[in-house]
């Protein structure tokens, strides 16, 4: 076994997380590509993790996974209030931070 | 306070500052504030007259009680002790390694002068509450007054001559200010130029006098410096004669001397309080004080201890008997009180002619008190007893049955004036006639007892036509309230008690051995102890003008002599035209200026200046033409604007990055890591 074969693995998840974030226009698929990134991240941490014969890789996989949980709920908290009051999930209309 | 002398003045600055702004938001309309810095003024000037005394009592170890009762002959030893001013300077401005200060030279002349104006600007204070009650500039008049005690104290604590001249033009400035208080009237207006114009005409001399001492003394303005190098003579006599006779100049203009004396008579358009304050106490008596000041170069100038006649006892001399004449002439009671004040200033220029420097300084000192008294109770007669007229003969008379205080007052301080003993004046004039005797100005000896005459004649006058016969106004006359009365009083006291602070008839010499200099000042001053014979003779000449007054006023002996007697006519009608003086000003000198010259200039104004001045005025707009076109348009203009263009273009381009669209933040975020994390593979 190669550990490149888990780098590109994440590599490639990786990427499709930034391809959803920034061409997607449905908040919920966004966020669905946010969690695509952080799996990415963790599988890199388990790979080096076990490539390096220490458990603290697990361990910090271990808290991306509780974190992720936690934004989820925090973000489909915010496209839901989104959504009430811009009647659309549509990510084009959030534009109130334009100066 | 001696160290710090500068807070006396400083406080009415401040006050004046505080009435402009705040003086209308007080329930007084900023009279308090006047009153409390000027009283505040007054008790620290008082603190530094005791420790001034003190400081010499120290020196000559003599305690007051020792030198009491002792002749001037056993003083004399202690004399030889030397009392320094205090002097504190700091470096105003520097120019060319000149350095120019501005401090505080505190002597016995000083701390007189100090006590004399803050309390007669107190009294003052208080008084033009009830007399400009309901004034319609009633804040700004007591603004003016708290600007005229900054400046007066500023000269009188002046440590250099460039500072006195300081303070010396900014009471000119109060001085015409406050005359043309009421300038609605056009002639108060024209009385206040007439002040400001006659008095810039004696300045002129001042200021050359100034930067003739100034050279003479090895460019320094400092006083001590400038005395100390006259009385060594230093530079040779005919420079300090040159100096002196220009600072002479600017006695004559302030101080109301002859020929210039014509503008104080007219700045009693003022109000009283003016009058009493500026025109009687204290700034007029600014010229004396110069000549006080600068004594040792009039010592030196004038070579006084040669005796005979110099052109400062002339002045003074010629003013003392002119003055007193035109006093008989006069209806408005305000005018006979102010010629009478030319008159009084003459002894005291005469009495620093004749080298009698203490008794001048003395004389100063009393005679502020006793004129400021006469004319805040000319004031309170018109405030309450005539129906705001000064005029003598048509709104008063009898009025001692209704004004009691006023009318006694009004006696103590006339008896002062006009030299009766035991009051104030007496003393003061008495020396200075005594030291013209003693130094062999025998002439001026004279004219200090004709002077004498005249004084209690022209008071008596005042006096019958004022407060004897019967009441020739209309209304109710009636007594003063206490703001105005209470003045009255404690300068009545001051008349009464003041001259025994140099008694020479019982031995007190306090005020010489307190005050007088001893520091950069001629030694050879000296002081003539007291003759009974010289005192009677005194006395005797004021007892005859009140004598001669009284037979002509009561009894009417010799009345109509004016109609009978031609010579005599001629005399008053030429008294009653002042001598011709105004006309010769008005008519022959500004008439003179007007027409020809005036012309002349206007032509020489036209042709030849305007020619030089147009011809420079094309070139310039020729220059101001081709900056214009070329270097502001092109260069400084094309400067800005590229600026600006690129500045607009920068910022359209950055415009994209501010769409608010979220995920556009993302991507340049995720470009930003992306090109972050390249930089550190490749760096690291």
């Amino acid at each position: 076994m190669q550990i490149n074969q888990f780098l590109i693995l994440s590599a490639f998840l990786f990427c499709t997380g930034i391809y959803g974030v920034l061409a997607r226009r449905n908040g919920v698929l966004v966020l669905m590509s946010v969690e695509l990134m952080l799996n990415a991240v963790n599988i890199n941490l388990v790979a080096f993790a076990a490539f390096n014969h220490s458990v603290s890789g697990q361990v910090f996989a271990l808290f991306v996974i509780t974190i992720a949980a936690a934004e989820v709920g925090v973000g489909l908290a915010i496209v839901l209030l989104i959504y009430r009051n811009l009647r659309s999930p549509d990510l084009d209309h959030v534009d109130q931070l334009k100066g | 306070m001696l160290d710090y002398a500068w807070i006396i003045a400083f406080i009415p600055a401040v006050s004046f500052v505080a009435i402009l702004l705040l003086g209308r938001k007080f329930p007084r309309h900023g009279s308090e504030i006047g009153i409390a810095a000027v009283g505040a003024s007054f008790v620290l000037a008082c603190v530094a007259v005791v420790q001034w005394i003190n400081r010499v009592e120290n020196a000559t170890g003599a305690s007051a009680f020792k030198a009491l009762g002792k002749g001037f002959v056993a003083k004399a030893g202690e004399h030889e002790a030397v009392v320094k001013p205090v002097v504190h300077s700091v470096t105003w401005w520097q120019s060319g390694g000149l350095k120019f200060g501005a401090g505080t030279q505190i002597d016995g002349l000083a701390v007189v002068l100090l006590f004399v104006v803050t309390l007669v600007s107190l009294l003052v204070h208080v008084y033009s509450t009830a007399y400009m009650h309901g004034d319609r500039r009633y804040t700004y008049f007591y603004a003016a007054l708290s600007l005229f005690t900054a400046s007066m104290l500023l000269l009188v604590i002046a440590d250099n001559t460039l500072q006195l001249l300081v303070g010396w033009e900014l009471v000119g400035l109060c001085s015409f200010m406050l005359i043309g208080h009421w300038w609605e009237e056009g002639a108060n207006s024209n009385a206040a130029l007439k002040a400001f114009f006659t008095t810039r005409t004696g300045d002129v001399g001042l200021m050359i006098g100034v930067i003739v001492t100034f050279f003479a003394a090895g460019q320094t303005f400092n006083i001590v410096s400038i005395n100390e190098a006259a009385l060594a003579g230093k530079g040779g006599h005919a420079l300090w004669l040159g100096g002196a006779v220009c600072l002479l100049v600017g006695i004559i203009g302030k101080s109301g001397q002859f020929p210039l004396h014509t503008w104080l008579p007219d700045a009693m358009a003022g109000p009283t309080p003016v009058s009493a304050l500026i025109h009687a106490a204290t700034m007029v008596v600014a010229g004396v004080y110069l000549g006080a000041r600068v004594y040792g170069v009039f010592w030196q100038g004038f070579s006084i201890d040669a005796g005979g006649v110099n052109a400062m006892a002339l002045i003074g001399g010629v003013t003392i008997i002119i003055g007193a004449l035109l006093a008989f002439v006069q209806d408005d009671i305000k005018k006979v009180l102010a010629y009478s004040t030319i008159s009084q200033l003459g002894y005291m220029v005469m009495g620093l002619g004749v080298g009698a420097w203490t008794a001048a300084v003395f004389h100063l000192f009393t005679h502020a008190f006793f004129k400021a008294l006469l004319f805040l109770g000319a004031g309170s007669i018109s405030h309450s007893g005539s129906h705001h007229s000064f005029d003598m003969k048509r709104d008063m008379g009898g009025l001692r049955k209704y004004m009691p205080i006023t009318f006694t007052t009004f006696m103590i301080g006339s008896a002062a004036l006009a030299g009766l003993p035991p009051f104030a004046g007496f003393f003061s004039k008495d020396e200075i006639i005594a030291t013209a005797g003693h130094f062999g100005y025998d002439a001026f000896l004279y004219i200090g007892l004709a002077g004498a005459f005249l004084t209690a004649a022209y008071m008596t006058r005042a006096i019958y036509y004022t407060f004897f016969g019967e009441f020739r106004g209309h209304g109710q006359p009636h007594e003063s309230p206490p703001a105005i009365t209470g003045p009255l009083v404690v300068l009545a006291a001051f008349s009464v008690f003041a001259g025994w602070l140099n008694a020479t008839v019982v031995h007190v010499e306090k005020f010489q051995q307190w005050f007088e200099p001893r520091f950069a000042f001629p030694t050879q001053v000296i002081h003539p102890s007291f003759r009974f014979g010289e005192g009677a003779i005194a006395v005797i000449v004021a007892l005859a003008g009140v004598g001669v007054a009284y037979a002509y006023y009561w009894r009417g002996v010799g009345h109509g002599v004016t109609e009978r007697n031609p010579l005599a006519r001629l005399g008053y009608r030429f008294l009653l035209n002042k001598y011709y003086l105004d006309d010769l000003y008005e008519r022959v000198i500004v008439a003179g200026i007007k027409g020809p010259i005036a012309r002349a200039a206007y032509w020489t104004n036209q042709n030849l200046i305007d020619a030089v001045i147009n011809g420079v005025g094309k070139g310039t707009r020729a220059v101001g033409q081709f900056t214009y076109d070329v270097i502001d348009q092109r260069v400084v203009d094309g400067a800005v604007n590229g600026i600006a263009e690129a500045s607009g273009e920068t910022g359209g381009l950055l415009r994209y990055m501010q769409s608010g669209r979220v995920q556009w933040y993302a991507a340049i975020l995720f470009f930003a890591v992306a090109v972050l994390s390249l930089a550190l593979i490749v760096f690291s």
